[in-house]
């Protein structure tokens, strides 16, 4: 134990600005998510990967679904579109491919949770990504439906407990990095809010890197996940994902599944160069221009 | 996020950390994770009985900015004092 | 996908002979529409492959998508992306789409929905006519809406009336429908296009710079100035319940405000909204009302009626929502009664004896679907309420 020595008084200052406050609609701030959860980090870890990549609020779009995560588009000060559940990516395909018309260095990040976009809005995910449709998804995964109370939710691990599976989930959940990678994402990652700095190191790379590209952040959801799961506060959680991660980059997607009390692999797991939907339409486009 | 917070700020090294207590929602994640231990849950509360941290130890702090990035409710911040070209 | 060279002038001017659903998707180009997102369903199919064909040339975009949710949802993001867009569909991608177009209502997000109805419900007859989904234009979003929807008659219609519908849909800032059926989308009939008289109604963008912009404040006609993607605005936009600043705002105030706003922006300007046409009703003793194709079969049973000295006159619905009472008011203490045909079991009757209220006979002409009335079924009817 470090000997008790007396501690230093800090200065009080008046009028403080938090250095990425110009990215956060701060007249909506304190927002809603619950002591521990994780969105807050991920949203903190956003503004700065946009400071980093020096993109102005007006660089870019933001389209959440519906769901905790959901709200996180409303606390932005970009454009920010809030859709129904599960058609977020939709939306954002609609949206991108319009400012591609007149805008197109415009960036569009869809950011919603695990059981808007894999559930409800599944059939949507694959479809984008063998489009391969140029934008940055990033799904933050808290293993259930938080903002209904709790309920079990696609990801959700095998035998673990939600208000709807009571007796323990009893569905295979899925692999989101390999459902991403075997879909046609170029960029899929994987990591936890733990990992705060390469978490914003792959947000950087994913909106930067054209095409459909794909991270996953886990992430605690101590009010309604953890606690019935052994995990009672997001601080239980965090050390939980400090002991079950391991950074294994280029990882085979396949082993990327997380089993109960299993291994959780994060790190980048696919980074590859491929025409996205706007070099191919392009290519047609000309083509079709020659045939007249 | 009220403008212009009142909060407190220690001199580490390199520039300064900043805790708005208000803002704190006692999660810890900047406590239990910062990677040198310069901080430590506070004995008092703050208006919403959350122990917010504080500063213990800020020779320590390298303003890596860990706590900042990990901080759900962006209620710790660190700024680096800017070399001033004489 | 910069501006590619413009192969095809935007507008197909001239007259040409084509089927309603090629006239419909000419229409919406004709009008400015830069992006189409659909999905196959007879009978809507043409709209998406002239779609097809022609964008791309235009320097616009088509986009098949996975369903008809996705395709909603991708003609509202490209709205906030700043073009005008529209997508097509039958009855199945109706009942899909409902949810968005709830969004839409909710965003007010202008853009055009058409509806080629078909045989239901379910899979019904997806090659034969219907005007089975009247009342699901009206109600078949959740929750407490205005709609706007035109009931097109002929191919000149499709044109004419989507054209009419991209316009309205930017004036009122929601999605507006067209409620077409098989006959009118696969009918072949000839088609003017003059480009001198296509009217462009173009979106309303903020008056004001950023600072003094308040996404959601009623402007004329109740109706918000409307800022885009990349514009410096940064709206949030929500199917919340949101305030005037666009946030959420969960609240019975602000529940109350909003849902009224929208709904008083229809009410307030029905009477600029609604459309309808009037044949011979001043002299009348019998009354036809009419929509879509079946204004085409009652045609002929007028003609009989009046060979047998039957004073019979017809009231065509254009715009069908909202329901153009006042016609019918007007004419309800003077006549024996209305004779309303539809290819349905009684849906637009429903309104026509709501407004009537008693006061004379409201007679339906019922066809369960997959064709259209014999013109004497209908004339026997009006026989029937002439007495």
């Amino acid at each position: 134990m470090r000997k008790i020595k007396t501690k230093p008084t800090p200065e009080i200052v008046e009028d403080v600005h938090h250095p990425l406050e110009r990215y956060f609609r701060k007249e909506r701030l304190p927002h809603i998510w619950c002591p521990g959860c994780g969105l807050g980090t991920a949203m903190s870890c956003l503004a700065y990967a946009l400071e980093e990549l020096s993109l102005g609020v007006d660089d870019v779009s933001i389209v959440s679904g519906i769901g905790c995560t959901g709200r996180l588009a409303g606390y932005m000060r970009s454009d920010s579109y809030h859709t129904t559940h599960g058609r977020a990516i939709p939306f954002a395909t609609g949206l991108r491919i319009a400012m591609e018309m007149h805008k197109p260095d415009h960036k569009v990040i869809v950011f919603s949770g695990d059981g808007d976009l894999f559930a409800i809005g599944g059939n949507h995910f694959i479809h984008a990504a063998r489009r391969n449709v140029d934008l940055a998804v990033i799904c933050v995964n808290n293993f259930n439906y938080g903002m209904t109370g709790g309920q079990v939710g696609p990801t959700t691990p095998l035998g673990a407990f939600g208000t709807t599976a009571p007796y323990g989930s009893f569905e295979n959940p899925f692999n989101l990095v390999y459902l991403a990678a075997s879909s046609g994402a170029p960029y899929v990652a994987r990591w936890t809010t733990l990992h705060t700095r390469r978490l914003k190191q792959a947000m950087m790379e994913a909106i930067m890197k054209p095409g459909f590209t794909f991270v996953e952040i886990i992430s605690p959801c101590p009010v309604n996940y953890g606690r019935r799961n052994k995990m009672p506060t997001g601080l239980v959680e965090m050390r939980y994902y400090q002991s079950k991660s391991v950074i294994r980059n280029f990882a085979d997607p396949k082993d990327a599944e997380i089993k109960p009390e299993g291994e959780i692999i994060v790190g980048t797991f696919i980074d590859e160069d491929k025409p996205d939907y706007f070099d191919i339409y392009r290519h047609f486009v000309e083509q079709m221009n020659q045939e007249k | 996020m009220v403008t212009g917070q009142i909060a407190k700020r220690w001199k580490t090294s390199l520039g300064w950390i900043t805790i708005v207590d208000s803002l704190c929602k006692g999660c810890g994640f900047c406590i239990e994770f910062c990677p040198l231990n310069a901080l430590e849950e506070s004995q008092e509360f703050n208006q919403h009985g959350y122990h917010f941290p504080e500063m213990v130890n800020p020779e320590a702090c390298v303003n890596c900015e860990y706590c900042q990035l990990v901080c759900p409710d962006f209620a710790i911040w660190s700024e680096i004092e800017e070399e001033h070209p004489d | 996908m910069r501006r590619s060279t413009l192969i095809d002038p935007a507008i197909l001017a001239g007259e040409h002979f084509l089927n309603g659903d090629v006239a419909c998707a000419e229409g919406a180009i004709a009008a400015g529409c830069r992006f189409f997102a659909g999905y196959p369903i007879t009978p809507q199919s043409e709209i998406a492959e002239r779609m097809a064909y022609r964008l791309p040339r235009i320097g616009a975009h088509f986009l098949q998508m996975e369903d008809e949710l996705a395709s909603m949802a991708a003609v509202l993001g490209a709205v906030w992306g700043g073009v005008k867009a529209m997508t097509a569909t039958s009855g199945p991608g109706f009942s899909l789409m409902m949810e968005n177009i709830g969004l839409g209502i909710m965003t007010e997000t202008p853009c055009v929905v058409v509806n080629i109805q078909r045989g239901g419900p379910s899979t019904g007859l997806p090659t034969a006519t219907s005007q089975g989904d009247m009342m699901q234009a009206r109600w078949g979003t959740h929750g407490n809406h205005e709609i706007i929807a035109y009931a097109p008659s002929s191919p000149q219609e499709m044109f004419d009336l989507t054209v009419k519908a991209f316009n309205t849909a930017e004036r009122y800032r929601l999605p507006v429908l067209i409620m077409a059926d098989e006959i009118v989308g696969h009918m072949m009939e000839r088609v003017l296009i003059d480009p001198d008289k296509i009217e462009v109604f173009a979106r309303r963008k903020p008056t004001v710079p950023y600072e003094e912009y308040v996404p959601y404040k009623p402007g004329k006609d109740l109706v918000p100035e409307m800022a885009s993607a990349g514009e410096g605005y940064r709206v949030h936009v929500t199917g919340l319940t949101h305030n005037e600043l666009g946030y959420p705002d969960m609240t019975v105030e602000a529940q109350d405000r909003l849902i009224n706003r929208l709904t008083q922006k229809i009410r307030k300007n029905i009477d600029k909204i609604v459309e309808f046409e009037e044949e011979g009703v001043d002299e009348a003793e019998v009354i036809l009302v009419t929509y879509g194709i079946n204004a085409r079969t009652s045609w002929r049973a007028m003609e009989l009626a009046r060979e047998k000295g039957i004073k019979v006159g017809m009231l065509r619905l254009i715009t069908v929502w909202p329901f153009p009472s006042k016609p019918i008011i007007k004419l309800a203490t003077k006549v024996k009664g209305f004779v309303v045909p539809e290819i349905n079991l009684g849906q637009m009757v429903l309104e026509v004896e709501r407004v009537v209220a008693g006061k004379t006979v409201v007679r339906l002409v019922p066809h369960a679907g997959g064709g259209i009335h014999r013109p004497e079924d209908v004339l026997a009817v009006i026989e029937e309420v002439v007495g």
